[in-house]
């Protein structure tokens, strides 16, 4: 599947670009979907390929539409290559590696939004600047929300409005983002006049 | 005003530290405690100097927990246009002088789990009131502190006596480099790394760290430039519907004040971006000597920075 | 819920609500030293900053930190806000230094300012801190966090009215680090805390491509300590809701479907926000207080040139930006109220009401 195009829109709305190798004692990777792709291509970049993947760790988990490319990525011969059943059970490892990692290690993360947030939350978590982490979306457009009101977090939400899987309230999804959860901002759509929901809307794939 | 708020001081203390530093305390001349300040920060010191007004940045190397006062260490300059010089021969104890509110251009990242330091020579006092301010609230640092000779490494004794198993020292006059590849490959990730000195070690320091894939955010240098010398050149003001003239030894910012016109400031070393002025006319070349335009803004011929920028050519006229 | 304050309303202070029964009103002489934004007939969206020097006798402006009649009831309604959703006041770790300044600042200015109400006294870093209308008498260390109830920004903006937010600058903008937010204009602070200058402001429309955040940010970047600045926002609140946060919008966010021509004088409230901006000198941060003011509009019409300018204001604003300050729906009905109050005469220009130029 080809890089995302998203509209134009607010200023805190995350921005993606294209992976590039950069110099670095350590690489890690971490992808979900189609985000394998980036990896693949990142590395086809790469001046001194061997070097690069004798210093990778990639960390991957399949989609939240199936996308499974697994043995694309283990077919690289990367020093350490790892795949979990989900993002959740990818996060864990992910965390363990940065807690022992120095600087000029490189970080590249691609794939869905969800996937790139939480590891991008989880790396910052460290104190490294978020700004150095490299971010590129690929595959599924779908959106980790928070409820505003119920703090509740719902994945992979496709349409707009949708109502949040803990508090049962119809939210209308904004561009808003938040770095430190990791999740756009959902708000009720009928606060003010009760009962009024616009058809939902799918707007992400 | 123009350069914020001031403080009139009076010269508690002058120390010759070695053959080039001399240290000044300043403390404030009815008895209160000084403002509370950040470590890193500068003070702008203002100088009359027989005639000749000069206004000069020095980083405050005092405890920022000390309010009792500020202290200051000026290296010697033989060559320069004489702002060392004249606090060198001419400011002795009991002098009241005036000098700026703190101003921080190079503070801790806050959130670092560990700050990395670098200094050269006299760049070391931005550092000796950071590691203060560290040792206070439990701060990780190292220190790396290259000097010419052992007679020249101020406060190289107190560093090392108080923080033995931080603080590394270097002599140039005894083949002792700092290996920064080895430094750089162990430290943890969250570090953020500090480097202030000559502008030739700074960007081996950055240079380096970039090469071995530090990001860019966690890499923080200061340096102050003098004000070059120069060839005298003509301006026009527009604003004010002067012409002044600025001599070799003077910056374009001296002699718009000179000229009685209030222009804005802070650091006066080009690093600030405070006194960054429209161009309203250029027939000619602007020198550029600032750390603040970007490049697109020096291709763009729009701004200058008095402070510390030149001209030669025919004809300059800016929105001052 | 039990208050860990004793208020004393002494015969000054008004014992009111901001929520259920709003009680909540302006006494006569404080309408008249009302923070009224508009300082001409139009109104679009500025950089508007000015040096925060202590101003007229008697106006908000005459000291750092305006203490009025509506004090201890803004503090109790914070403690009940608190007490419902903890997450309202959030310190991220690396911001405790700029608490501490904050603290120092406030307390500092209050004594100084209200000798009647604050003390402050110091025996190095041993201080006695006494707030008479809230009843508390605090001894505690400086720096030392064990020493008080709360973390230094918390307990000091829990005696301080307005909204606080401490901002960090890194990186060539500012961080917004922490922050004591309950009685916002719909914002969360839990969402967008550690967010930066443009990305907390991004929601706002037209402002970005005016460039109106490009040159504040640069503007606050240069901010010293010891020459605070301060500006006017403002927007509009149906009763006199302190605390509009979304976490809470499905409980009143059906109030915008009330006013009616009959209730709009009583019901409808001009919320100006009077923000300060102070650079901190120990931790370098930006400490911003966003302090709300809250009149109804048939306290505002009281002062003619105000009832003028007001229903010029609202009348001609841009569909946007009534829009983004969540008044759209009810704005025909405020202009027609409001147009009785307009006689079409010329106003002066400046915030002050005609009879005190």
């Amino acid at each position: 599947m080809s890089k995302t195009e998203f509209p134009p829109s607010i200023r805190s709305r995350p921005v993606y670009a294209d992976l590039e190798p950069r110099p670095g004692r350590s690489h890690v990777a971490v992808a979900d979907g189609e985000g394998a792709e980036a990896i693949v291509e990142m590395l086809d970049k790469a001046a001194d390929r061997p070097a690069m993947l004798a210093a990778l760790h990639i960390l991957y988990a399949p989609g939240p539409n199936g996308t499974d490319q697994w043995d694309s990525l283990q077919a690289l011969g990367a020093a350490q290559c790892f795949r979990a059943p989900t993002i959740p059970t990818l996060l864990p490892r992910l965390g363990r590696v940065v807690a022992d990692a120095h600087m000029g290690t490189q970080f590249y993360l691609a794939g869905t939004e969800g996937l790139i947030g939480q590891a991008e939350r989880d790396i910052m978590a460290t104190g490294f600047p978020h700004a150095a982490i490299q971010k590129e979306h690929r595959g599924s457009t779908v959106r980790r929300m928070q409820c505003v009101h119920c703090k509740g977090i719902t994945e992979n939400v496709a349409t707009d409005p949708f109502k949040c899987s803990h508090c049962g309230l119809w939210l209308f999804v904004r561009d808003h983002y938040s770095r430190r959860l990791a999740a756009f901002q959902g708000v009720n759509i009928d606060a003010e006049d009760k009962g009024e929901i616009p058809e939902p809307v799918v707007r992400f794939t | 005003m123009s350069g914020g708020a001031k403080l009139p001081v009076r010269v508690a203390e002058v120390v010759q530290v070695n053959d080039l530093i001399k240290r000044f305390r300043f403390v404030t001349r009815d008895g209160s405690p000084m403002p509370a300040f950040s470590g890193g920060s500068h003070t702008v010191v203002e100088m009359d100097d027989h005639g000749t007004r000069r206004l000069n940045p020095y980083s405050i190397m005092s405890d920022p927990a000390d309010s009792s006062g500020y202290e200051i260490s000026v290296r010697r300059d033989d060559v320069g246009r004489g702002g060392s010089l004249y606090l060198h021969n001419h400011v002795t104890p009991g002098m009241e002088m005036v000098i700026s509110h703190p101003v921080n251009l190079f503070p801790l990242d806050t959130r670092a789990k560990k700050y990395l330091m670098f200094a050269g020579g006299i760049g070391i006092t931005p550092f000796l009131s950071q590691i203060a301010q560290l040792s206070h609230h439990g701060g990780r640092f190292e220190l790396h502190y290259s000097a010419r000779s052992r007679a020249l490494g101020a406060y190289m004794d107190r560093l090392t006596a108080a923080h033995p198993d931080r603080v590394h020292c270097y002599f140039d006059e005894e083949d002792q480099r700092i290996d920064l590849p080895r430094i750089l490959a162990n430290q943890p990730i969250g570090t953020h790394l500090y480097v202030c000195g000559p502008k030739g070690m700074i960007n081996w320091v950055l240079d380096t760290a970039r090469a071995a894939g530090w990001p860019e955010p966690a890499l923080h240098h200061e340096e102050f430039l003098a004000p070059p010398v120069g060839d005298a050149f003509t301006v026009q003001l527009a604003a004010t519907g002067k012409t002044i003239t600025v001599a070799p030894a003077q910056s374009l910012l001296e002699a718009i004040e000179a000229a009685g016109v209030d222009a804005p400031y802070l650091c006066r070393g080009g690093a600030c971006g405070q006194c960054e002025t429209r161009v309203i006319a250029c027939d000619g070349t602007i020198q550029h000597n600032d750390h603040w335009l970007t490049d697109e803004d020096r291709a763009e011929g729009q701004k200058i920075m008095p402070c510390v920028s030149r001209f030669a050519g025919k004809h300059l006229s800016i929105d001052r | 819920m039990s208050l860990d304050f004793t208020p004393q309303f002494d015969g000054f202070f008004r014992n009111e609500t901001f929520r259920d029964d709003f009680t909540y009103r302006n006494s006569p002489q404080n309408i008249r030293r009302f923070a009224f934004p508009f300082d001409r007939d139009d109104y679009m969206y500025s950089v508007n900053m000015e040096p925060h020097t202590p101003g007229r006798p008697g106006s908000v402006f005459e000291h750092t930190f305006d203490v009025d009649e509506h004090y201890v009831s803004e503090m109790i309604d914070r403690a009940k806000v608190l007490a419902q959703d903890p997450l309202r006041c959030q310190s991220l770790p690396h911001m405790t230094l700029a608490g501490w300044d904050l603290l120092e600042l406030i307390m500092e200015s209050k004594a100084r300012d209200y000798p009647q109400w604050f003390s402050l006294e110091k025996d190095g870093n041993r201080w006695r801190w006494i707030n008479r209308p809230m009843g508390i008498d605090q001894t505690f260390t400086f720096l030392d966090e064990s020493t008080l109830p709360y973390g230094p920004f918390e307990y000091i903006t829990r005696q301080t009215q307005g909204d606080f937010s401490l901002q960090d600058e890194r990186d060539g903008t500012l961080w917004m680090d922490a922050g004591m937010i309950t009685s916002q204009a719909d914002w969360s602070l839990d969402f967008d805390i550690g967010m930066n200058f443009h990305e907390w402001h991004a929601p706002v429309p037209l402002a970005h491509e005016m460039g109106v955040f490009d040159r504040a940010l640069k503007f606050l970047l240069k901010l010293q300590h010891g020459a605070p600045v301060r500006r006017y926002n403002w927007t509009m609140t149906v009763n006199p809701l302190l605390d509009t946060a979304p976490e809470t919008y499905p409980e009143w966010g059906h109030m915008r479907t009330l006013p009616t021509q009959e209730n709009m004088g009583h019901m409808m409230h001009l919320r100006v926000e009077l923000q300060g901006l102070f650079r901190l000198p120990r931790s370098n941060a930006i400490a911003f207080s966003i302090r709300c003011y809250l009149a109804k509009f048939e306290e505002l019409v009281t002062v003619p040139k105000w009832g003028r300018r007001l229903h010029r204001v609202v009348r001609d604003i841009h569909p946007d930006v009534a829009a983004y300050k969540g008044f759209l729906r009810n704005r025909d009905a405020m202009v027609e109220w409001l147009s009785k109050y307009d006689d079409g005469k010329p106003t002066s220009p400046g915030w002050w009401p005609d009879d005190e130029e």
